[in-house]
């Protein structure tokens, strides 16, 4: 099936999210959109599904101009889309959440779910998919439970499927997963279009790109131009992929960990043994797939987890034991893993959330009195530093795209003067000249004095930024290694193979 | 300042249009449960004047009930036909306090159930110091207001302390801690301290002149300071909420636990503040329905204050002013409602039915959307789902 959009328009006030869009994809083909943060493809997409109605423009599926006023509309003339967050019930099963809002009855209102699991099967035999129906949907995996989301639509006949940055939360294996199935999808006559600030990824999959720049096609491209040419295209500057990085000047210890054990709430050991040392001036990375304990250990650094075992001292201060607040003023910048459930409040302002952990402090507070004018500024101030881009700084940040809110927490930890900077997933969803930004800014911490305790799943930061590499693997500290060892090695270790 | 009127406009189109419905809809149930319209309905022609003129009499004395009625002008001078919004506003009055304790509550992301015992526990706070001691009038008042609170405050704030401390739910904290008070005061007021002097029934004395709100309208008029208390009280909850720390903390935990923790705010001080707050909102309203219209403290003071106090905050969409509008609405009702008993055939338990059905077109904005056709009806954040994605 072919999808054309003729001129999109879409406008948020005064901002023109989408301009005058055209974009065809063909029959069978996967199609990637790659573009800035905020560069308009989530809103590009939103309007196909139906879930936002464009100002102006049509769209047409084979040929025929169709009205999609809800995403009910849209599945009805085969277009499906997977959202960055799942849109499943944790507490159904595979085949509850598929037949969700599409049930069947008998007469007395029992649920017939025969019908759907011979056709889920069906489907998922004819695409390949290994899948148990019966299994809840909390206690998969995150890429499984993609791909229950991708099954949900090929059930309901999506013949073009869309995929807002689906490789975002997938580990290296769940990515490499996933450029297999929509290779399959494609293979089956199923048009795609993927969205990913991932060039690799975009390189290894697409038939063709469409780059999007402040909600503008500027260009088309192919996946054989480099890396460096599509980042070019996107943000319309050179971007150095690989930040110039100086000699580390290595200080005395900052953060010291000792004996660390972190339990959960039923007392089995999440963390356990682990021992290191980040001194100032240096970056040391805690590399690992997800689920093996960093994000227990990153959350520890700062009391967020509750039955921690051990000594962590910051700048010979001990931290174990005291309140969230109190660690954050011995002097730590900490960026959560998750911007949405951490990170950010989504209804307050982006003002607002730009001086979350420093509220208390003046200008912004002066005896009880909270100066919304104090806010306004400063947050104007650290949007413009951090290239936040944005309407009114009294908006709602969940107005913002997701590059921007990340930018968000990012400015938010790294203008504080601290001793210890805990990162964790600093650039996800960020565009490449943004991650560029941010490496930068971390680099630049690090050469002033600071210690970096960074947290990533992506093996291409760990490389760019480490000093050294700490791999973790089922909840320990396997190796310790200098950042020039090879990727293979580094990818042996983290699957938990020690020479 | 025009943005400013947009926004006003926006946030109030839920309500105005629910309120719309309500009474539109109610129109019906008040046509059908008259037994002289029924006795019509083989005539349309005449089913559809008794039918209209039911209903518009029914409205009509809920409208003199509750704002103005000319009959009572006659012989007193024009202003005494307001003596209905004068009761209007007393009633309204607790109201907008246990309103205000339900809709921070909401703003903090907790569900505030116990009002009732909390204005209850007000109550007898006020009535004791206001009965048993002498003092000299303004600090008499203010004594016996602070004593209302504190008890009140006291007694929300053990329910922030027991959800910090052990977990427990509010909501059931909250419910079991309303029976306490209520039972709490069947007993108190078996006690020689409270029962008044050759009474047998549950009444304590009314309170020393020295201790009563002054009533602002003249003698004729029930209408007294209580309500600049309560409009200074939304004011303060605004102020609290928007411009202080404390507000800025209570709303991040609200919005986004996890997030505020995550920031360094304390989400248990949080939960003890708030509700200690609360507590103190409820019993202000305890303590100003005693001193400014009851002046006696019975076993059914709460009536049900606390609890229409949940309808209230929600109709208010958990906001101070919203709340003060909604509860005057509320007061309105409630008196109004009375008048149309006793001057019409419609029964007072209509009243009931529009608040049900306002509440009911709040809490689904997709139906008045679609019954109004309009486009971006703001719906409220403290009460939908929270959930957000990027
Ligand atoms: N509901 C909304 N109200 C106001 N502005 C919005 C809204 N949704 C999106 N925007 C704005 O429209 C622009 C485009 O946003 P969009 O989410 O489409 O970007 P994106 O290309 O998906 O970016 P990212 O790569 O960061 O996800 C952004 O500037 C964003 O702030
Ligand atoms: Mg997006």
């Amino acid at each position: 099936m072919s999808l054309e959009l003729n001129a999109i328009t879409k406008s948020f006030g005064a901002l023109i999210a989408n301009d005058g869009i055209n974009l065809a994809v063909n029959d069978g083909e996967i199609h990637a959109i790659l573009g800035e943060n905020g560069a308009g493809k989530s809103t590009l997409m939103n309007i196909v599904y139906g879930l936002l109605q464009p100002d102006s423009g049509e769209i047409k599926v084979d040929g025929k101009v169709v009205t999609i006023n809800e995403p009910s509309d849209a599945l009805a003339v085969g277009i499906g889309m997977v959202h960055q967050h799942f849109m499943l019930i944790p507490v159904f099963t595979v085949l509850e959440n598929i037949v969700l809002g599409h049930e069947n009855t008998s007469k007395v209102g029992k649920l017939k779910l025969h019908e759907a699991r011979e056709r889920l099967m069906k489907i998922a035999n004819e695409f390949g998919f290994e899948i148990d129906p019966d299994a809840y949907v909390e206690n998969l995996p995150v890429g499984v439970q993609q791909r229950v989301e991708i099954l949900k639509a090929l059930v309901y006949e999506a013949k073009v499927l869309i995929l807002d940055e689906p490789t975002a939360v997938l580990t290296p294996q769940e990515t490499d997963e996933l450029i297999e199935v929509m290779k399959r999808l494609r293979a089956q006559g199923t048009s795609i279009i993927f969205i990913s600030h991932k060039l690799r990824e975009v390189k290894a999959v697409a038939d063709r790109i469409t780059v999007i720049r402040r909600g503008k096609v500027v260009a088309t491209a192919q996946p054989s131009a480099s890396q460096e040419e599509l980042a070019a295209l996107m943000v319309g500057r050179p971007v150095n992929l690989m930040p110039d990085k100086n000699p580390p000047k290595v200080g005395a210890p900052i953060l010291v960990v000792k004996d660390l054990e972190i339990l959960d709430p039923s007392g089995r050991a999440l963390v356990s043994d682990v021992d290191f040392e980040v001194c100032a001036g240096e970056v040391l990375a805690i590399a690992g797939v997800q689920g093996n304990g960093q994000s227990e250990l990153a959350e520890a650094m700062v009391n967020l987890q509750s039955h921690v075992r051990g000594s962590i001292t910051v700048g010979g201060v001990e931290i174990v034991g005291k309140s969230v607040h109190e660690s954050l003023h011995e002097g730590i910048a900490f960026v959560p893993e998750s911007r949405e459930l951490n990170g950010l409040i989504g209804s307050f302002s982006i003002a607002e959330n730009l001086i979350l952990d420093t509220h208390r402090e003046a200008p912004y507070t002066k005896g009880f009195a909270l100066s919304p004018k104090a806010v306004a500024i400063r947050g104007e101030e650290q949007a413009k530093e951090f290239d936040i881009r944005y309407q009114s700084i009294q908006d709602p940040v969940s107005s913002l795209s997701g590059g921007n809110k990340q930018k968000v927490v990012v400015a938010r930890e790294l203008s504080r003067p601290v001793k210890l900077v805990v990162a964790s997933q600093p650039t996800r969803g960020l565009d490449v000249g943004s991650i560029e930004f941010v490496h930068e800014r971390i680099l630049a911490e690090r050469d002033a004095g600071r210690a970096v305790l960074l947290f990533s799943t992506e093996l291409d930061e760990v490389v760019a930024l480490a000093d050294r590499i700490a791999v973790m693997y089922a909840g320990k500290i396997l190796a310790i290694v200098d950042a020039t060892v090879s990727r293979e090695e580094l990818g042996l270790l983290m699957a938990g193979v020690k020479k | 300042m025009k943005k400013v009127w947009e926004r006003i406009a926006g946030s109030a189109l839920l309500p105005f249009l629910s309120f719309l419905l309500a009474f539109f809809i109610s129109g019906f149930f008040i046509a059908f449960s008259d037994a002289n319209v029924l006795k019509t309905v083989g005539h349309p022609g005449k089913f559809i004047t008794t039918a209209l003129s039911t209903v518009g009499n029914a409205y009509l004395a809920l409208f003199q009930g509750s704002i103005f009625d000319p009959n009572l002008t006659a012989g007193h001078g024009f202003m005494r036909g307001f003596y209905p919004l004068s009761e209007t506003i007393v009633t309204a009055t607790p109201l907008i306090l246990t309103g205000l304790a339900v809709a921070l509550a909401f703003q903090s992301g907790l569900f505030n159930i116990g009002a009732q015992g909390q204005f209850i526990f007000g109550a007898i706070g006020a009535s004791y110091v206001g009965f048993h001691f002498t003092f000299s009038p303004v600090l008499h008042v203010a004594l016996a207001l602070i004593a209302g609170v504190v008890c009140a405050a006291l007694y929300g704030g053990l329910v922030g302390l027991l959800k910090a401390r052990t977990g427990a739910h509010e909501v059931i904290v909250t419910i079991m801690l309303n029976y306490i008070a209520g039972f709490f005061i069947l007993w108190i007021l078996k006690t020689t301290t409270f029962l008044r002097p050759r009474r047998i029934d549950p009444i304590a004395p009314d309170v020393k002149p020295s201790a009563q709100l002054p009533h602002l309208a003249g003698a004729d008029f029930r209408l007294h300071a209580g309500i600049l208390i309560a409009l200074v009280a939304a004011y303060f909850v605004w102020w609290i909420l928007n411009r202080t720390t404390i507000g800025f903390q209570f709303r991040a935990v609200g919005a986004n636990a996890s997030a505020a923790r995550t920031a360094g705010i304390s989400v248990s001080r949080v939960t003890i503040s708030t509700m200690a707050l609360c507590g103190a909102l409820a019993g202000l309203g305890g303590a100003v329905h005693v001193l400014g219209s009851q002046y006696a403290l019975t076993a059914d003071i709460g009536g049900s204050f606390g609890f229409d106090a949940i309808t209230v905050a929600l109709l208010g969409r958990a906001k101070p002013f919203g709340t003060v509008l909604a509860a005057l609405l509320f007061g309105a009702l409630r008196t109004g409602g009375r008048t149309m008993q006793s001057n019409t055939t419609t029964p007072l338990d209509i009243v009931l039915v529009i608040q049900a059905l306002i509440v009911l077109f709040i809490a689904s904005p997709t139906l008045v959307r679609f019954i109004f056709k309009v486009k971006n009806l703001k719906t409220n954040a403290a009460m939908t789902a929270k959930g957000w994605n990027g």
